[in-house]
């Protein structure tokens, strides 16, 4: 018997494949395909304060073993997230459900995490510093020590609920930021959101995306996602959920061996709908391939 | 939605840079005309949407228009290869509107709509046909739609004509149309025709059903997925 359980700021999930915000909705149009208590968590779509209709399309472009996104946050904002999306979804999943949440201002960020605070269908917060696909906000909060740790400060003081920072890999270094987040209390770091991208029409001689520039994921930014996953992961003493074009069980045991205590499948989610179930269910296959008795033994294995 | 491998049968070209691909496979998912499927490619990393132009119990055909690298590569597959498909994305049409209906098509949009007006003839509400085309080589269907007893009336931009050109001949005593067919065509059928009627979109997607977020168009109710929600709206839900 192999054991793929881990503990994640305190909550025991039955394994470390988390859908990635974005990428799952609210869980409803997979939930028709496959029973989601298969997953250790689900980080939701990021939520707003307020309702946002997201970017002029073309939204999306395909890049060579990945994609680009400027889909801009759209989503039906905090109130109806957690009174109506959250149930639904806490109906049909026993799991850990990870609210992310994106803002403008640390207001904004502070309205959502209150929010948000006194929700039973909340069990974490994902607090997106890092959106590359948003104007005033977003990712500039992430690009800086202090931002970033102003943020996490705010929302530290609102919410009881383990937060975690989700940092943009668009820096020159993300150790100092990771850290300063840990010292403003943090419970945790997810790394990486997507690097911006863009990609121009041959035929119009105009960039695809409507905003020009989007977030590239997908296989081609694994590697990367990897080796920031291993500076922040041995830098800091908070668990990390590592994330960044997350393709397979054995990407999942990479990962988690470059420091990551959980993982969060992305873009593959989009290609298969099945990818993370599939993922899920061939961890025990490869664990038994590699002499892996317990996925905890592996978290940091590539540098302790 | 179904996923599931899907053998090719058929995959000829029919008109210029036009292709019918016959697939045999599992069709359960297929529940209306106008619904599409997503074909993973070798190589390319998000799937290509491709409408569905017919189906039966043991596969479906598809005609796709070679437009970029995907599916000029989809083009070369030959008969025999597995395809790994998404089936029964989006919402299609509602083929029980109208007794005496009109289907608007342009290009490669008219595909759809002969799936739709062979349910249609089943239930004797045989649909008058309109259908633009750039130029002859680019005709498709035409002679498919005749068999199946409509009126079928054809304008060619070569010849200076636009489908909305033939309309006025053929809206007098149609009760519910249905279009498929490039945005600006769409726009001028959905300001022209008095009647009720569904439109077809198309967007640029990645997933094909409802995850990303990528294809999300503006409606008078809010924004909808035009892979999920649609790719069919009713003519009085639309914003330009």
């Amino acid at each position: 018997m192999v054991n793929l359980s881990v503990t994640l700021a305190g909550r025991e999930l039955s394994n470390p494949v988390i859908p990635a915000s974005g990428t799952f909705g609210f869980g409803a149009e997979f939930a028709k395909l496959y029973d989601l208590n298969i997953l250790g968590g689900i980080s939701v779509k990021g939520t707003t304060p307020e309702a946002r209709a997201g970017n002029p399309l073309p939204r999306v472009a395909e890049c060579p073993a990945g994609m680009l996104n400027a889909v801009g946050l759209e989503n039906p904002g905090i109130d109806r997230v957690l009174s109506r999306e959250l149930p639904a979804l806490t109906r049909h999943y026993n799991g850990t459900v990870i609210l992310n949440i994106s803002g403008f201002s640390v207001a904004d960020y502070v309205e959502a995490a209150e929010k948000a605070d006194a929700s039973p269908d909340a069990h974490m917060l994902e607090i997106n510093i890092s959106c590359p696909n948003v104007k005033h906000g977003g990712m500039t909060f992430g690009t800086s020590a202090g931002s970033a740790a102003e943020v996490t400060r705010a929302v530290r003081s609102v919410t009881r609920k383990p937060v975690f920072i989700k940092l943009t890999p668009n820096v020159t270094d993300i150790v100092p930021i990771a850290t300063a987040c840990e010292a403003a209390g943090a419970d945790g770091i997810s790394l990486i959101n997507t690097l911006l991208g863009m990609r121009i029409d041959l035929k119009t001689k105009k960039p695809i995306l409507a905003n020009m520039f989007g977030g590239l994921s997908g296989p081609a930014v694994f590697p990367v996602a990897l080796r920031m996953v291993w500076q922040v992961a041995s830098a800091v003493k908070i668990p990390v959920i590592g994330m960044g074009g997350v393709s397979s069980a054995r990407d999942v045991i990479e990962m988690m061996l470059a420091g990551a205590t959980a993982v969060q499948v992305g873009a593959a989610n989009l290609k298969n709908p099945f990818a993370c179930k599939e993922i899920v269910e061939q961890l025990p296959d490869v664990m038994r391939q590699y002499g892996i008795r317990s996925l905890r033994e592996v978290i940091g294995a590539g540098y302790k | 939605m179904r996923k599931g491998t899907y053998s090719i049968l058929e995959n000829r070209p029919v008109a210029r840079d036009v292709y019918q691909m016959r697939l045999s496979g599992d069709t359960a998912a297929l529940t209306a005309p106008g619904q599409f499927v997503n074909i993973e490619l070798d190589g390319f990393y998000l799937r290509r949407p491709i409408s569905v132009c017919d189906w039966d119990g043991s596969g479906m055909t598809l005609l796709y228009k070679v437009l970029g690298e995907g599916t000029k590569a989809l083009s070369g597959y030959a008969p025999g290869k597995a395809l790994d498909l998404l089936v029964g994305l989006g919402n299609g049409f509602d083929a029980s509107e109208g007794d005496r209906p009109l289907l608007v098509g342009g290009g490669v949009g008219t595909p759809p709509l002969y799936g739709l007006a062979k349910r249609l003839a089943a239930r004797g509400a045989t649909p008058m046909v309109a259908l633009g085309f750039a130029d002859r080589p680019d005709q498709i269907l035409a002679d498919a739609f005749a068999a199946l007893g409509c009126d079928v009336r054809v304008a060619l931009v070569s010849e200076n004509k636009l489908v909305t050109d033939i309309l006025p001949d053929t809206r007098a005593d149609r009760d519910h149309y249905y279009a498929c067919g490039p945005e600006a065509m769409l726009r001028a059928v959905h300001a022209t025709l008095p009647m009720d009627g569904q439109l077809s979109f198309e967007a640029r997607m990645a997933c094909g059903f409802g995850a990303c977020m990528g294809c999300t168009c503006q409606t008078v109710a809010g924004g909808k997925r035009v892979c999920a929600d649609g790719p069919v709206f009713r003519k009085e839900e639309i914003l330009w």
